[in-house]
């Protein structure tokens, strides 16, 4: 079948899906439009707000920047396998305690970025962290909100390992 | 925005991604982090007929001390470099540098070499790779040579690649022991391109006059430059208030920035002169500090 289309096999949170695929179809929209994933936002789709940020093999990337064609083979988790909403994750809790969010947009890609901060970086000084969530934009909260979620996440981790 | 049809090749050896780029050299694109194509690609101010993936090719993910140098595969991501311990000790400069290449997530894909291919003149690595003598190695199906950075950037995004050649690594020289160094960027937003950029190695001799001076622009030119008349100047020379002076001056005189939304041509001449200052005096200071703390190593010993 000479379509244009790609077999890709893509881990997403744990379970392999296999789709025919576009080379051009980007793994934002992979999420969305073919597993049904909607938790993945999207804003600015060139990789300036961060509102779709996701996990591919364990680091924060940006979903609009990825091709679902370069994430065959690949493990990618999304905001889903956070939490749930009777069974929040301890960042999502945080954001909760904190009042992290108004509209929600800008969040799950927020959550995922602060997975990556909280597994590979220092988190000591305010600095350190508003650096590291300097790649996602919020239009609502003035992030400040955001920033003690984050700051009570990173004491109760500790120093990094 | 949505890209526009292309072919897609996931190359599993260099040998295969040059074969696709000697088929199709003059509509293909290399793909590594894809941090600066795939937005030009959502856009479609880049359309290639066919995209070859490098990422899965094993080996080009290695940062090698060379003697005195360094080797950057062209997977060696800019995540890496940020903590690679053979850049602390032979290019610590690198880290600083590294706080203001875009963000975390995307220094997490974004590569070394790629965005010295993409030759965005606002940006750092072709500073880098400037400043430091840079090589870069090239290979296609037909050969391979070897290209300083001076020849490799040619302008604003343009390099002297031809469209079935490949970067396959680069390699870039290191700052003595006893060097200090400055960094010092103004952009509007934290991350943001540069409108202007100075970096700065010396070391300070027994006069503590500057020596073996380095200095790197990024965002006042068709490329990022090295400054050589402007280290010619410092040479030798205590860094004093006269010096300060001619040297804002000097850059006041001689660059020739573009003007753009961002701000006027004189904006950034005026701007280069105070970071340049700025870089210098903190190089100044580590370059002293460095020396008192290898002092106190020699007392221990």
């Amino acid at each position: 079948m000479n379509d244009g289309k790609t077999e890709i096999t893509v881990t997403v949170n744990g379970i392999n899906h296999t789709r025919r695929v576009e080379p051009r179809l980007l793994l934002s929209d992979f999420l969305r439009h073919e597993l049904g994933l909607t938790g993945t936002h999207v804003g600015c789709e060139h990789g300036v707000c961060g509102a779709c940020t996701i996990s591919l093999n364990g680091r924060s990337a940006r979903s609009c920047l990825t091709l679902a064609v370069m994430a065959d083979r690949q493990e990618v988790e999304t905001i889903e396998a956070q939490g749930t909403p009777d069974n929040l994750s301890r960042i999502q809790r945080a954001f909760q305690d904190h009042h992290g969010l108004q509209c929600g947009f800008c969040t799950p890609g927020m959550v995922m970025a602060i997975a990556d901060l909280l597994a590979h970086h220092p988190l000591e000084t305010d600095e350190q962290i508003r650096e590291g969530l300097s790649g996602n934009i919020c239009r609502c909260t003035g992030y400040v909100h955001i920033i003690e979620a984050v700051r009570e996440l990173a004491r109760e981790r500790g120093p990094l390992k | 925005m949505k890209p526009a049809r292309f072919d897609y090749v996931r190359a599993e050896s260099v040998e295969h991604a040059l074969a696709v780029l000697a088929e199709r050299g003059g509509e293909a694109k290399i793909i590594a982090g894809g941090q600066s194509l795939m937005p030009m690609i959502n856009f479609r101010l880049v359309k290639p007929a066919v995209l070859v993936d490098i990422n899965h090719i094993p080996g080009l993910e290695m940062i090698e001390e060379q003697g005195d140098r360094l080797r950057m595969g062209a997977l060696v991501r800019h995540r890496m470099t940020a903590s690679d311990p053979a850049i602390s000790r032979g290019l610590p400069i690198l880290h600083e540098v590294m706080h203001h290449v875009a963000h975390m997530t995307v220094r997490n894909r974004g590569t070394f070499c790629g965005s010295v291919c993409h030759a965005d003149p606002a940006a750092e690595m072709p500073m880098i790779a400037q400043m430091f003598d840079g090589r870069v190695e090239i290979v296609s199906a037909s050969g391979s040579r070897v290209l300083p950075a001076s020849e490799f950037l040619v302008g604003s995004l343009v390099t002297s690649l031809e469209p079935e050649e490949m970067v396959t690594g680069i390699s870039i020289g290191t700052s003595s022991p006893d060097a200090g160094w400055g960094f010092e960027e103004f952009s509007r937003r934290h991350g943001d391109f540069a409108l202007a950029a100075v970096a700065v190695t010396f070391r300070v001799d027994d006069g503590e006059a500057i020596r073996d001076a380095r200095i790197g622009m990024t965002g006042v030119g068709e490329t990022a430059l090295r400054m050589r008349d402007l280290e010619t100047l410092v040479d030798g020379r205590r860094l004093d208030e006269t010096l300060e002076v001619e040297v804002a001056a000097w850059l006041s005189d001689n660059l020739s920035p573009n003007a753009d939304i961002h701000a006027s041509a004189d904006y950034r001449r005026n701007l280069s002169g105070v970071l340049a200052v700025r870089a210098l005096r903190k190089a100044h200071a580590r370059t002293l500090e460095r020396r008192a703390a290898s002092g106190r190593e020699r007392d221990h010993e």
